[in-house]
């Protein structure tokens, strides 16, 4: 490949690769709200995350854009259209999934620990190597020394850690978050970010990384989706070429990264400006 | 740049002054816990004296509102030679255990069925209406039918203290249910709980809040419902000795027997106040919880 004077370039979405991790095709979903009427929340949505692959998704706030997780994790039901995840259409939820949530999902009666053996021992995992696996993770994430304590003795980005490592410890083949770091002080995200980094990078797991920032999104992903303000459809998909392994702390001023998200706001903030616009008219 | 620190010199006499500010406020908080506790006291004793030299004066006629010295007397007399139906502790006991164990039938009942209804959308909607139209019924009224149907031993008591309670506690464990996190719900699903599990370890769980602090109100209403039941026809018991003191005009007998029914209800409820630290010890603060 040549080097390219501008390090990203639009590529169509229905890569319609073989060996997709996940693949969304032509979805439409459409709800019924409970006043009776019709919702479309996803329209003609295509998406193929390959093996290994960093995605994320920005769009204008109420574009679809956690819809399109649940899809993969099979918690909606896609009105026309399939979603596969490793080749395999989509029936239960499957235990090659995680999920980081935006919100706090951790259980709070539960130890550090006991959160994040949880995963294992749900799935019959026998006591003591749970909680060897767990006390690993718990240090791969660096909260040894919390490991009995609760979560509500915790700070929000050690509670994301326990997030991660909670999730991690299954090592899931496909990896969704929603959201994860939105909730997190400037400073607390850019760490949570690097470590989310070495530890995909270890696990060489597929992501879907929904997010409404688009820094965030450019730093860390292979391929940003950008989706219309709702209905929610792909407008354009973008290939990101900065090398690895990236430094969250430092990216924000390389002058490539300046130069991506020239271009890809450019395009999101027609759509943000679009969406702003109807909710104000609409008043919902 | 240079970076500016405080020189070292200052440092011993910031910290004792930091020492000295927090050593004078434990002081004031230690002041204002002794007033309020003199301020408790001195309240109960002019509530307790003007009582007492009203009826001196027969300003308060203490055949019909007794007089604290008359309720002592009557405490004392019953703990050292009886009541006209036994000895003190005997119907402590027979109350205590009536309440205890329609407590405990009231309590499991309410929560089984809390966390069935709370998780099945389709058997809340339709039984809900059946709870909501048991619930208005003025369940003390029950207590005559129990004591017509199960008549004058222990079982109508129990009966009557597990109606009185099943309904609390089985109204908190339905909404602690419904409450429960959707996130949490969903987190717990994807890393691999079966529904079971997820009823075990997430519903229940979060729940308990809930629960616990229904107990705290149903505890009373199971102590009513035994001295409510005991007062309709009984052979034993605390509200036995309380309509055997009306039927003489002895209201020295009717507060007397009161004043011993909430010290038993105090205790008790201390019991569960400590069971509930325990049990919810993940918690930020006690109650602080409660709601969310």
């Amino acid at each position: 490949m040549n080097v390219q004077t501008v390090a990203t370039r639009k590529v169509s979405p229905d890569v319609s690769a073989k060996d997709a991790a996940i693949a969304i095709d032509d979805v439409t979903l459409r709800f019924t709200t409970p006043d009776g009427n019709m919702m479309t929340a996803l329209r003609d949505f295509t998406m193929t995350v390959a093996q290994g692959e960093f995605a994320c998704v920005v769009g204008p706030t109420g574009c679809g854009k956690s819809t399109t997780l649940n899809l993969v994790t099979g918690l909606l039901k896609p009105t026309t259209g399939q979603v596969r995840v490793m080749g395999n259409p989509v029936t239960s939820i499957s235990r090659d999934i995680g999920f980081v949530f935006q919100a706090d999902a951790l259980f709070p009666w539960r130890s550090v620990i006991d959160n994040v053996a949880a995963g294992p021992l749900y799935r019959g995992e026998p006591k003591k190597e749970a909680y060897e696996r767990a006390r690993d993770w718990i240090a791969r994430v660096g909260l040894a020394r919390f490991e009995k304590h609760y979560p509500h003795q915790l700070s929000g980005g050690m509670r994301k850690r326990v997030a991660l490592a909670q999730t991690f410890i299954n090592q899931p083949k496909i990896l969704l978050m929603d959201e994860p770091f939105s909730a997190l002080d400037i400073q607390t995200r850019t760490l949570m970010q690097d470590e989310l980094l070495t530890l995909w990078s270890e696990l060489k797991s597929s992501v879907v990384f929904v997010t409404h920032d688009l820094e965030e999104a450019i730093a860390l992903a292979d391929k940003v989706y950008v989706l219309t303000a709702g209905p929610g459809t792909v407008k354009s998909v973008y290939q990101i070429d900065l090398p690895r392994p990236r430094v969250m702390a430092d990216i924000r001023y390389d002058t490539k990264f300046v130069e991506i998200a020239r271009v890809i706001w450019d395009d999101l903030r027609q759509e943000v400006q679009l969406g702003q616009r109807r909710t104000l008219e609409t008043g919902q | 740049m240079a970076a500016l620190s405080p020189s070292d010199s200052s440092r011993p006499s910031r910290d004792a002054a930091i020492a000295s500010a927090e050593m004078s406020a434990k002081v004031r908080a230690r002041r204002r816990y002794a007033l309020i506790i003199t301020l408790r006291l001195l309240l109960l004793v002019v509530f307790l004296g003007l009582w007492e030299l009203g009826t001196d004066t027969k300003v308060i006629d203490a055949f019909f509102f007794s007089s604290p010295s008359g309720i002592g007397d009557q405490i004392w007399t019953w703990i050292t030679e009886g009541t006209s139906q036994g000895p003190l502790w005997q119907q402590i006991y027979v109350t205590l255990e009536e309440t205890f164990i329609g407590f405990f039938i009231g309590a499991v009942g309410g929560i089984i069925a809390g966390i069935i209804l709370g998780r099945n959308r389709l058997l809340a909607d339709v039984f809900s209406i059946y709870i909501k139209i048991a619930n208005s019924v003025p369940r003390v009224v029950l207590g005559s039918v129990f004591i017509i149907a199960l008549g004058l031993g222990m079982a109508s008591k129990v009966a009557l203290a597990v109606v009185m309670v099943f309904f609390v506690v089985f109204a908190n464990a339905f909404q602690g249910v419904r409450e429960a996190d959707r996130a949490m719900i969903a987190n717990a699903q994807i890393l691999g709980a079966s529904p079971f599990q997820i009823t075990r370890t997430v519903i229940i769980p979060s729940a308990m809040s809930w629960i616990l602090a229904s107990l705290h109100v149903s505890f009373g209403f199971a102590l009513v419902g035994a001295v409510v039941g005991e007062f309709l026809g009984a052979k034993q018991g605390m509200g036995l000795l309380i309509s055997t003191a009306q039927g003489a005009f002895n209201a020295n007998g009717v507060f007397a027997a009161m004043i011993i029914l909430a010290v038993m209800a105090l205790v008790i409820e201390f019991i569960i106040t400590q069971i509930e630290n325990r049990v919810l010890k993940w918690r930020p603060a006690p109650f602080s919880g409660q709601g969310t």
